[in-house]
């Protein structure tokens, strides 16, 4: 069962008129907890678990199609960051986790390449998160060495997008 | 027909919000879901959850081939698209009709009509509104002439624009050419189609919509909404009633609605969009959004109609069951959006696990979300994590109430934006009402 919005204003006027300022109730469905505010605040609280499991069926005209995309996307996902900078290597992570892309938009070039010179403010590409463009900036300054992301692979914020050769004065 | 079941190919708190209408009415749903969100809130909710594809929506949401795939192979009767991805796209309408599935929204034609900026501006000079003076350009050299035509400042529209997203305000001439340019290829990458357009910019204007139901031949107002808390063109508060505006501004905006949805013979839920400019007090037509809207909830709250009930009754073939006398308006409603975004930092995205969800409840309060303990955020869509919304018997005491309520809003492991709401709850230009878009701009400098 769901419980609707009515639902929960009519317990709480229940609760209000005898009055009660907790309920906690859970079912193998959901769990719900309504609370009167206290101190300077006023009114109710409620925090709600849906304990439901999802009922998924399985999609066999697309699922072949389906496997495959997810699969590559998985092993694309999941790929571990590369082994430990070699001595001199500057690491260049991510501003936040997301969807990287090597280029300002599709089809363009990349704004940097092995070999590329990058200032601490320079642009070596952008992290999509929550359908905003977040530029990458290099924070360090030298040659980019390599290059460890592919372009629109998923990152977490601790995965090295590329390795800069420290440049000796 | 009677609809038996729904594919909801959307996500988030939409989804959830349908399938509660559903679930009163009898109907069985099924969620599409990209592999990010099988384990979502609303798959939970729903009665059988559908995997459409991978994570990110442009192979999965955005797949018209895929979605309605789904519906056929769910044994769906009907699918409801919600707002954002295929919502008002015609394709989707198409292959629905092609395969004998319902389309819950407005014909193709009309979608063709309404989502294509230019024919929009045209349908609606020809049902007699009022549109911001500019027009199309052919040729960047052009732009020019007709730039010095419109008055300065201009803003460069993409003609497959929406949401906020394809538009750019140019104040100083020298510029026009250069971000012309740089709006076509944004246009051309974002939407596909790398057509834009020259309008006045104005920099005093409210955003005040009003909401239509049609069944085709009956067109229906659900009164004004203003939207006019904005930042880059992305809403974050609406209310309904719009405050300060003249009864005859009001009543006016209401036949101006009317008579565009006539002129389309619309038939389902929609929006017209005005831009009013508060110096003159002048409105003018911006756009139609052919789609339930993230804010209809307060136009619920003042109307006591269910929205998606109603859309769902028109997609059926039935006449609209209410006329304009049967809709009475009380009371004040205001929504806040809850963004997982930092805006401390600059509104960074804030996805993540969400560690605590503690909501208001109570009189007057409703919270559309798709959030509890333990829900991951992923990074590939919007950051909408719920809505909070208040009906009080006026204004003020709907401000009270959304004090009172953002107080009771605990939500721990991502960064929200409760905080600066709370701050613009307590601002006296925001209290007083009738602020223009380039407040919240400005309110944030401080």
């Amino acid at each position: 069962m769901l419980f609707t919005n009515d639902d929960i204003q009519e317990i709480i006027r229940i609760m209000d008129a005898s009055f009660q300022d907790e309920l906690h109730l859970e079912t193998s469905h959901f769990r719900i907890s309504l609370r009167k505010a206290t101190g300077e605040r006023s009114g109710w609280t409620q925090e709600i678990e849906t304990l439901r499991k999802p009922n998924l069926i399985y999609h066999k005209a697309k699922q072949p199609e389906f496997a495959e995309k997810a699969e590559a996307q998985a092993e694309q996902d999941i790929a571990a960051n590369p082994a430990p900078s070699a001595a001199g290597l500057l690491d260049i992570l991510p501003p936040l986790l997301g969807t990287f892309y090597r280029s300002p938009k599709p089809g363009a070039p990349p704004f940097v390449e092995i070999g590329s010179k990058v200032e601490a403010d320079t642009i070596v590409g952008i992290v999509e998160t929550m359908k905003l463009m977040n530029p990458v900036a290099a924070q360090v300054h030298g040659i980019v060495a390599e290059i460890c992301v592919a372009d629109g692979q998923s990152v977490e914020a601790d995965r090295v997008l590329m390795r800069v050769w420290q440049e000796t004065a | 027909m009677t609809m038996r079941r729904l594919l909801i190919a959307n996500r988030g708190e939409i989804a959830a919000r349908i399938i509660r209408t559903c679930h009163r009415l009898g109907i069985e749903t099924v969620l599409a879901a990209s592999e990010a969100d099988l384990n979502s809130i609303p798959a939970r909710m729903a009665d059988q959850t559908i995997c459409i594809g991978p994570a990110k929506s442009a192979a999965s949401y955005l797949n018209v081939d895929l979605v309605v795939a789904a519906a056929v192979e769910a044994g769906a009767d009907a699918i409801h698209p919600g707002y954002g991805f295929l919502s008002e796209n015609v394709l989707l309408a198409t292959r629905c009709r092609e395969s004998g599935i319902l389309f819950i929204g407005p014909t193709e034609a009309q979608l063709d009509g309404i989502g294509d900026k230019l024919k929009a501006r045209g349908h609606a000079v020809a049902a007699g509104l009022p549109v911001v003076p500019g027009g199309t350009i052919d040729a960047v050299e052009d732009a020019r002439e007709m730039a010095e035509k419109i008055g300065w400042p201009v803003l460069v529209k993409a003609v497959s624009g929406g949401g906020g997203r394809g538009m750019k305000p140019v104040h100083d001439p020298a510029k026009l050419k250069e971000t012309i340019e740089m709006a076509m290829a944004e246009a051309s990458a974002a939407f596909g189609d790398g057509r834009v357009y020259l309008e006045r910019f104005v920099a005093s204007g409210r955003h005040v919509e009003v909401q239509l139901l049609g069944d085709g031949k009956t067109i229906l107002h659900l009164g004004t909404r203003d939207c006019s808390v904005q930042r880059r063109y992305q809403k974050l508060v609406e209310e309904a009633p719009a405050p300060d505006l003249s009864d005859k501004v009001r009543a006016a905006m209401h036949q101006a609605a009317v008579d565009f949805g006539r002129h389309m013979e619309y038939c389902g839920l929609g929006t017209v969009e005005f831009l009013v400019d508060c110096k003159s007090g002048e409105f003018f037509f911006l756009e139609m959004n052919a789609r339930i809207q993230v804010e209809h909830p307060v136009t619920e709250a003042i109307t006591g109609l269910d929205l998606v009930a109603e859309q769902i009754a028109v997609a059926e073939g039935w006449p609209l069951r209410i006329d304009q006398s049967d809709i009475g308006f009380s009371g004040h409603a205001i929504e806040c959006r809850i963004n997982a975004e930092d805006w401390t930092r600059d509104f960074r995205p804030s996805p993540g696990t969400v560690a605590a969800a503690v909501f208001p409840a109570g009189d007057g309060i409703r919270v559309d979300t798709h959030v509890e303990r333990g829900v991951q955020v992923p990074p590939y869509y919007d950051s909408l994590l719920a809505k909070v919304i208040v009906h009080g018997k006026d204004r003020p005491d709907a401000i009270e109430r959304m004090r009172a309520a953002l107080a009771n809003c605990c939500i721990e492991g991502v960064a929200t934006n409760v905080a600066m709401h709370s701050a613009l709850f307590e601002s006296p230009e925001f209290t007083k009402g009738g602020i223009d878009t380039s407040f919240f701009p400005s309110f944030l400098q401080r």
